[in-house]
């Protein structure tokens, strides 16, 4: 089997985020940055693979700028074989522009399965994995939280709201993955240090115009700060005025 | 003139309220320049039965794909019709649901028609003929504000931003035929199980009673279920320690990495408030929290907390509820 996993790096998101001086986007000083966590599970899917099937050849890859190294360097210390860095000024924010760039990279690779997250924390847009399934025109099928492969078809559980579609598809696809899936494995130290010598190519990239851009961004409106009515069983009848007069929900 | 597209979700030969709130928002981008709506659904045979429905809520046309093959969402035959009616209406502005369903859909047919897409969209408008619309990012901590400058801008609303508003047009039903076989589909869905009989979707309900890890374990969620009960209009949701230890299905996780949504009430029981929770739910209307610890970070955002024991709170408020509901 080859497998390849796409994988964004993105801020952490327990922090207070700023506006940057330009308006649109966040100011990045001071952020740390990690792998996508759901990328993280389409990493640990395809190593779940690879050690029931030691030939398995698992590529990460991952479109951004020199930073991105550091993501790819996580992957291949998990356990994956190699890594591509799709080199770009920067990642932008429309889907559509990195999908090309990825579908473009993945065309002629001759790979069985390629992975991605379901959405990135980031842009919380949810949508390269399919969109560079179509560019491929492979089948496709999003948010899974589980997989099974047998030969050349695959089954999957898909959460829709207020329950599950089991999906069957042939292999090679793509795939997005939910959460459910799998717990990511830490790297190990072992991981860590023979991640240093795995090969990790550097592909520069130009990128299409996008039609989609960020004009502006702003932190919401912050609620009103939370209140405490009271203690016990004896607060519920003011609650319950509460929402009958001043939420008016009851 | 902006014409618009709206993909009107069915499930089981029912509109979904999120179909009616992609002909809302389709109405309100269309109403402003006085352009044409129209919407499309899919399903098997006898779907065209909801295009009055649709009608009502301000369709011009009415797009009807029917084929025994759409009994089930066949998400390759579904994008090619879409893909292809998009590409031939020429229209300015084609609206989604951003739901399983949409979320799969949509971005197959941006990929077809070779242009953007942005999902989760909490308001459209057009500008001096440039579609701009506001889009959370950062799960949620951020807003962003972006412009889709090709034709046709397709971009997937989030649930319960645009409420459904009575606006009677024509509505005139014209059919759609396949592409192709839609048995030919590679991608198959098989089965579909729903969890529990008329349980309303979290995405479409009004009011939210969830439960955290302070429920202590499955057999006390019944508490959970008779609140949302009392309420009337309430589904159950839950974090994702809960939906981990399988005392709740995971499809009814809130959060980060579970749904995101906006009732009108939600009562979040015995929830600390991580913030990949909060991500989920902080936008929603009135927030009521009931925690044993007062430094738990749920009250930061509860608009209403209680602090103490919810063995103790849950039931004598599934009581006030129920009588406060008889009362009227
Ligand atoms: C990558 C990632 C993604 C995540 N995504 C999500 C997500 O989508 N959704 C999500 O919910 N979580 C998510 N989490 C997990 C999140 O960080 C928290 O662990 C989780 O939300 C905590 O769930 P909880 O509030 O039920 O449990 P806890 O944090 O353990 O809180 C239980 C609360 O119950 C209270 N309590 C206990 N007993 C009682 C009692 N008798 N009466 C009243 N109160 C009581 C306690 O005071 C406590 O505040 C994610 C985590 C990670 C790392
Ligand atoms: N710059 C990138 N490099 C590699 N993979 C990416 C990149 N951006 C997005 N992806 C993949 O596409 C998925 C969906 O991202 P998005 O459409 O931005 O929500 C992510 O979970 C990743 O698997």
């Amino acid at each position: 089997m080859k497998i390849a996993v796409c994988i964004k790096r993105v801020p952490d998101m327990d922090v207070r985020f700023k506006i940057a001086a330009i308006g649109n986007a966040v100011d990045e000083v001071g952020l740390k940055f990690d792998m996508n966590d759901f990328d993280s599970w389409a990493v640990e899917a395809a190593l779940q693979i690879k050690d029931k099937d030691p030939a398995t050849e698992v590529v990460v890859v991952s479109l951004g700028t020199d930073a991105v190294q550091e993501t790819i360097r996580k992957a291949l210390a998990m356990g994956a074989d190699r890594g591509v860095e799709l080199k770009s000024a920067q990642i932008p924010f429309d889907g559509f522009v990195i999908a090309k760039a990825i579908a473009a990279e993945l065309k002629d690779g001759g790979f069985d399965l390629i992975l991605f997250g379901k959405q990135s924390a980031d842009s919380s847009n949810g949508v390269v994995g399919a969109m560079v399934g179509e560019l491929l025109g492979m089948p496709v099928v999003t948010g899974i939280s589980k997989l099974d492969i047998a030969g050349h078809t695959g089954s999957a559980k898909r959460e829709i709201e207020g329950g599950q579609e089991f999906v069957e598809f042939p292999l090679p696809a793509v795939l997005t993955i939910d959460q459910g899936l799998n717990i990511a494995r830490y790297p190990a130290l072992k991981g860590i240090m023979a991640a240093k010598k795995k090969p990790l190519d550097v592909k520069p990239v130009q990128l299409g115009e996008p039609s989609v851009t960020v004009i502006q961004m702003e932190l919401p409106a912050e609620r009103a700060p939370g209140r405490i009515i009271g203690e016990g069983a004896a607060a519920v009848p003011e609650l319950v005025g509460l929402l009958q007069t001043e939420a008016k929900v009851l | 003139m902006a014409n618009v597209f709206a993909f009107a979700e069915t499930r089981n030969g029912e509109l979904r309220k999120i179909g009616l709130e992609a002909v809302t928002a389709a109405r309100a981008v269309a109403g402003a320049t006085g352009g044409q709506v129209d919407a499309f659904i899919a399903g098997a045979p006898g779907v065209v039965s909801l295009s009055s429905q649709l009608a009502k809520y301000g369709a011009d046309t009415v797009i009807v794909a029917e084929h025994a093959g759409f009994d089930k969402y066949n998400p390759e035959a579904i994008a090619a019709i879409v893909a292809d009616r998009v590409r031939a209406g020429g229209y300015r502005v084609a609206i989604f649901p951003t739901s399983a369903l949409g979320s799969d859909l949509a971005p197959r047919v941006a990929a077809k028609l070779g242009v953007g897409l942005v999902t989760d969209v909490t308001a459209i408008t057009l500008q001096d003929g440039a579609v701009i619309v506001k889009h959370p990012v950062n799960i949620g901590k951020v807003l962003a504000t972006v412009k889709l400058a090709a034709t046709p801008a397709l971009v997937a609303i989030r649930a319960n931003m645009f409420t459904p508003v009575d606006k009677p047009h024509a509505g005139t039903v014209e059919r759609a035929e396949p592409i192709g076989d839609p048995a030919a589909s590679r991608v198959v869905v098989k089965e579909v199980k729903m969890g529990g009989g008329t349980k309303l979707d979290l995405g479409e309900a009004p009011v939210i009673v969830s439960g955290g890890r302070g429920l202590k374990g499955p057999e006390n969620f019944h508490l959970i279920e008779e609140l949302a009960a009392a309420f009337g209009n309430a589904a159950v949701g839950a974090t994702r320690v809960v939906t981990d230890e399988g005392w709740r299905p995971h499809s009814d996780q809130i959060g980060q990495t579970g749904r995101l949504v906006s009732p009108q009430l939600y009562v979040a029981v015995g929830i600390s408030g991580a913030i990949q929770h909060l991500a989920g739910m902080r936008t929603s209307k009135t927030i009521v929290a009931i925690n044993k610890d007062k430094e738990a970070p749920i009250f930061k955002i509860a608009d209403y907390g209680i602090v103490g024991d919810l063995f103790e709170i849950v039931p004598a408020l599934i009581a006030a509820v129920k009588e406060a509901k008889a009362r009227g």
